[in-house]
């Protein structure tokens, strides 16, 4: 770099090269190291203790785990998880939906574009207090109208076998709007002589965008797939606001019950909350090493 | 373009266009609509129970000004900027350098670095947790913005540099290339010729992390504990225990809490959408 030791000027300018990467590496590589990456190393070591986060650490070898597989609430979790992607992932063709709806050039259509991708914007806590109060038994506008359209009354989120799927829909908001931008950019970037060349061959409608736009939005679907998958796996924020795991725990997803167990008033039991954050993790990785190796193939081909 | 164009398709369906669309919008953002009308109403009309009809008069005055004068939401506010500012001049600042080495030299490693940034980036933060917050007590630093801080910094740099590395990868290399030959050193080409060239990747990204920070709620709840360091979102969380049933105040603290992200999209917000949509238009 430019404060190179004067009594080497000759081997700093041979050398330079070389070790340029590397200085310019260093600060963020370190930051991540000591943040990101040795954390998870430290967090799978920890799964393996007793632990209560100040006083000594106790080797149970996979004790954790054992405990794990005959704990009820961690298969709750689970299964919420599970709901969780699946329903998720309808934020995908509802983003796109809402994509091509508004792909048209009428006067206003930019701010409309941004008003529909508002509620990405706002924070999951401000979006958790809207809907608990949406949801809100009595008064809350969504109970108002289940109670106009059916005569009963239904308490979204006190109710054990709705309050995931209050907070999904509560969630898909959001990500919806995510999906919807991902696809509008990627229409912008469709080839127009392509769907011109369909249309002059007699495509229309639906096989017109089965086979020739579909196709050319794969790009927009891949990220899509992987922000809402990615997204469904991480929910923390809403579970913590609207429900904080209720009723009776069966809201938890695992990231929630991990911080349950390690962090909250119920004890610091850091060695179990570790073992739940690794097969959370383990779960995550599968999707990850998809995504890397997706993503190797692209670099391999530029 | 696609679908067909309304206008094409004759008066009738352009006009159906015309009239469906702010329908479409209000449905969609309701339930935030519900809230800005929530935030301007009296309070008598909670007691009331007119929750969702006309509001009887306009006390946004009030209730904005109770929210700050009865809750500590303006020193919430001042500690997410104190937050969030920082982190975004060090992990854009520390990603321009990761990025530029990843993109520009070939060495052992490199693609296997620029992997493991990746990855990093979408690891659940609940392995992180314990370790990080052990390493951010032992250093005094719990409850503490500094402590946020570098965790968000060191987080935020791994997606940051799978950006700007991409970025930079787009730049015509013969420049890079023709600055060498003349004999300018690496220090220099990065300074003078890649990093003026990066400013709309700094931009976009600087939005974008600002919006992702400024929304953390995770880790404010697991690193902060008292006011001291409390950002708005875990800030507004605990106002909502107290202010029970008290709506119109929990709503105008919401929209408070909004606001800087809100405008911050409306001011950038073709560099907002160019940082979220890296990747989704090639490949």
């Amino acid at each position: 770099m430019g404060t190179s030791s004067p009594a080497l000027p000759g081997f700093w300018k041979r050398n330079q090269r070389t070790f340029a990467p590397w200085l310019f590496l260093a600060p963020g590589a370190l930051m991540f190291l000591v943040y990101v990456i040795v954390p998870v190393f430290q967090s799978v070591w920890i799964s393996f203790h007793d632990w209560d986060g100040l006083g000594p650490k106790t080797w149970i070898g996979l004790g954790n785990y054992v405990e794990l597989l005959s704990d009820d609430a961690f298969y709750t979790s689970l299964e919420n998880n599970v709901i969780w992607l699946v329903l998720y992932l309808l934020a995908v063709p509802a983003g796109l939906a809402a994509a091509l709806f508004l792909n048209q050039t009428v006067t206003g259509i930019r701010l409309y574009k941004s008003l529909f991708f508002f509620p990405f914007v706002i924070s999951q806590v401000v979006v958790g207090l809207i809907f608990t109060w949406f949801y809100a038994p009595n008064f809350g506008l969504f109970s108002a109208l289940i109670q106009a359209l059916t005569g009963t009354q239904v308490a979204i989120l006190a109710d054990e076998r709705l309050v995931t799927y209050g907070i999904i829909a509560a969630g898909l908001w959001p990500q919806i709007a995510y999906c919807m931008i991902l696809y509008l950019t990627g229409l912008n970037n469709i080839n127009p002589e392509q769907i011109e060349a369909g249309r002059m061959d007699g495509a229309k409608g639906w096989h017109l965008f089965w086979n020739i736009v579909l196709p050319q939005l794969r790009p927009a679907t891949f990220i899509a797939v992987v922000v809402t998958v990615i997204g469904a796996l991480r929910s923390f924020d809403l579970v913590s606001v609207m429900t904080a795991g209720g009723p009776y725990g069966s809201s938890r997803v695992l990231s929630y019950y991990m911080y349950e167990e390690a962090l909250s008033e119920y004890g610091f039991r850091m060695g179990y909350g570790a073992a739940i954050a690794v097969v959370l993790f383990l779960i995550m990785m599968v999707f990850i090493t998809f995504f890397l190796i997706r993503m190797l193939r692209q670099e391999r081909n530029s | 373009m696609f679908p067909t164009p309304v206008q094409k398709s004759g008066p009738w369906v352009s006009a159906a266009y015309q009239v469906l669309l702010p329908i479409a919008l209000i449905i969609w953002l309701l339930p935030l609509i519900g809230v800005a009308v929530t935030s301007i109403r009296p309070s008598g009309d909670l007691a009331a129970g007119n929750y969702f009809g006309i509001p009887s008069g306009f006390a946004g005055v009030e209730n904005y000004t109770a929210v700050f004068r009865d809750s500590p939401i303006g020193h919430y506010i001042l500690n997410s900027f104190k937050i969030t500012i920082p982190t975004v001049i060090g992990a854009v600042g520390l990603s321009c350098l990761c990025g530029f080495a990843l993109a520009v030299y070939r060495f052992k490693g490199s693609l296997f670095l620029f992997f493991v940034f990746v990855a990093g980036n979408f690891i659940p933060f609940q392995i992180l947790m314990v370790p990080v917050r052990d390493l951010t007590l032992k250093m005094g630093l719990y409850d503490t913005v500094t402590g946020l801080v570098l965790f968000h910094v060191a987080f935020q740099t791994g997606f940051c540099t799978l950006f700007m590395r991409n970025f930079i990868k787009g730049l015509p290399f013969s420049l890079i290339e023709s600055a060498r030959v003349e004999g300018v050193s690496e220090w220099r080409i990065f300074i003078h010729i890649v990093l003026p060239l990066m400013r709309p990747a700094i931009a976009a990204l600087s939005v974008l992390i600002f919006t992702f920070v400024w929304n953390d709620y995770f880790w404010a709840t697991v690193l902060v504990q008292g006011q001291a360091a409390m950002p708005v979102t875990a800030g507004l969380n605990a106002l909502n225990g107290q202010w029970v049933a008290a709506w119109h105040l929990v709503s105008a603290g919401s929209i408070v809490a909004a606001m800087p992200p809100v405008l911050m999209f409306f001011f950038m917000q073709r560099h907002f959408i160019a940082g979220l949509t890296l990747g989704a238009t090639k490949g």
